[in-house]
């Protein structure tokens, strides 16, 4: 079984946790161009390597950071955003 | 051919025959080189030679022949989409299909079956209803029918799927077929190969030589080449080439699992999808049950394969069919999938003039490979796409203009 850890509930069985995406900066929907605001819905360098994702630990909901490379699928690194 | 076979049979040496020349030194350039060589890149390489008379081409291929997305799938061929670009695309393919062991002299295994598209909600029965329109009004087809039609054609499935999830109806397609993958890959390069196509295995690109927004060639595992033109067609592999290129696409890579049985004395006639269940199946030549499910939850480019998918997919399979119990997997495998956000391709030009892209074809682009091939080939000829991959362009997502096929491409493939 595969196991992540929740930085409130320790190491947890992968299937209790929901994938987010990349964590990507949103820009300003109000100011931004339509072209600045495409290339933040939909384009991105999916490259393979080490990203910062979003996870959700569904029973006790909580989102949380995980570090990610998405060649090896190793995780390096999880935390609550804000405490890197 | 029997006489040549008589021939062979008398003969004192037996050579392996081989499928197409393997020449020994990549050339310093060529009028177009294609990366990957998948039934895609095959196919456009062929279509190019045949349609277009450019066969000074090179076919460059990091592995083997095939071994990438087209000989890890499930080979599911239909054209039952939900948008009218989608449906006059694949039903375009269907045709390209229908004649393509001839074309290609080598028997391809193109069998048609007839596809369902089981459902188990009104939601579905909705969806259903709403394909069935569209591919009718496009000359496809396709029509939504009842479970006795169901239970007739396959009197093994449990109708209540084990009581969970009863079958209320499905969207019939006659024209779906299952074909044989390497065998496609084969006969595409081999066709292309004797027009004069050089097929060059173990050949990775590692980088564009790109100049004033143009490509002028390719860096590869064995040298460097000079060329105007470049498709990839690296399913895949499409981020790792877009990155070399310095653009993004909307892309993202998640692994899909499929794996089949233990050989079966024939039973299943047609092929069965449940979007419900997340399963699809049918029954090949060699009497394997080919099944699979719906795609890893999250971004990974490896082709690791899992013990929850066979768990998971093994216990929808013996709802639907419970007399299967016994029956043992003997193989699980992964390919990478190239998912789009609105499960349509993405084809056509890009921002690097001389680069043309054939990507996105996620869990769903094996039945495209003839099309593909025949379109990605006149765009990169006349560098104009072709009229049919007009809502496929890289283009849609910049300009807000989707062609939402998810409702029709999500598991069923
Ligand atoms: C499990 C599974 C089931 C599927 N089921 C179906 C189905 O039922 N019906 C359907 O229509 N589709 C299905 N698909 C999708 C289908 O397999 C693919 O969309 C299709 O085969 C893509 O073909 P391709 O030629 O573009 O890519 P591939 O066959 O993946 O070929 C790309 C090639 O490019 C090579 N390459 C990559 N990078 C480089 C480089 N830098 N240099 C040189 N070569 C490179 C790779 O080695 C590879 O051989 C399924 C996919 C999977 C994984």
């Amino acid at each position: 079984m595969k196991l992540l850890t929740c930085p409130i509930n320790g190491p947890r069985p992968l299937e209790e946790f929901a994938y987010g995406g990349e964590i990507r900066e949103m820009p300003d929907p109000q100011t931004c161009s339509d072209s600045a605001w495409a290339d933040y819905v939909f384009h991105r360098d999916g490259a393979p390597g080490p990203k910062r994702e979003w996870w959700y630990h569904v029973p006790s909901g909580t989102w949380l950071v995980a570090e990610r490379d998405t060649a090896s699928d190793v995780v390096s690194r999880t935390y609550l955003l804000g405490e890197a | 051919m029997p006489y040549q076979l008589l021939k062979f049979a008398l003969s004192k040496k037996h050579p392996e025959p081989a499928f197409f020349r393997q020449p020994a030194e990549l050339k310093p350039s060529y009028d177009a080189v294609i990366i990957g060589g998948g039934g895609h890149g095959l196919a456009a390489a062929y279509y190019l030679a045949k349609e277009h008379g450019l066969t000074n081409v090179a076919v460059l291929e990091r592995g083997y022949l095939g071994g990438g997305n087209t000989g890890r799938n499930t080979t599911i061929i239909r054209s039952n989409y939900l948008t009218p670009e989608g449906v006059a695309f694949y039903d375009a393919s269907v045709k390209l299909w229908e004649n393509l062991s001839q074309e290609l002299d080598l028997n391809l295994f193109y069998s048609t079956r007839g596809h369902f598209t089981l459902a188990h909600t009104e939601s579905a029965m909705r969806t259903m209803r709403w394909r069935a329109e569209v591919n009718k009004q496009m000359g496809v087809e396709s029509e939504v029918v009842g479970p006795d039609v169901i239970q007739a054609a396959v009197p093994e499935l449990d109708m209540s799927c084990s009581g969970h999830a009863p079958i209320l109806g499905a969207l019939y397609h006659k024209p779906g077929s299952v074909a044989r993958h390497d065998a496609v890959a084969w006969g595409f390069g081999r066709a292309a190969s004797e027009m004069g196509v050089e097929i060059f295995q173990n050949t990775e690109v590692t980088g564009l030589d790109i100049r004033n927004g143009r490509i002028a060639g390719v860096h590869t595992s064995r040298g460097t080449i000079k060329t105007g033109k470049v498709l990839s067609a690296v399913a895949g592999y499409t981020p790792r080439i877009t990155k070399m290129a310095g653009f993004d696409t909307p892309i993202v890579i998640h692994p899909l699992q499929a794996c089949v049985t233990e050989p079966m004395k024939p039973w299943l006639n047609t092929i069965l999808v449940s979007g419900s269940l997340h399963v699809y199946v049918s029954q090949s030549s060699r009497g394997e049950l080919v099944m699979g499910a719906s795609l890893d939850p999250y971004e990974v480019h490896a082709t690791r394969s899992t013990l929850d998918f066979v768990e998971g997919l093994s216990s929808h399979i013996l709802d639907m069919f419970p007399f299967l119990a016994g029956i043992k997997v003997v193989r699980q495998w992964a390919g990478m999938a190239d998912m789009t956000p609105d499960f349509a391709p993405v084809m056509g030009k890009t921002p690097v003039e001389g680069l043309y892209l054939d990507a996105g074809w996620g869990t769903w682009g094996f039945k495209a490979t003839p099309i593909s091939g025949k379109t990605m080939a006149h765009t990169l000829a006349t560098d104009k796409p072709h009229e049919l991959i007009h809502g496929f362009r890289l283009d849609r997502f910049r300009d807000f203009e989707l062609t939402g096929e998810k409702g029709a491409a999500s598991v069923g493939h």
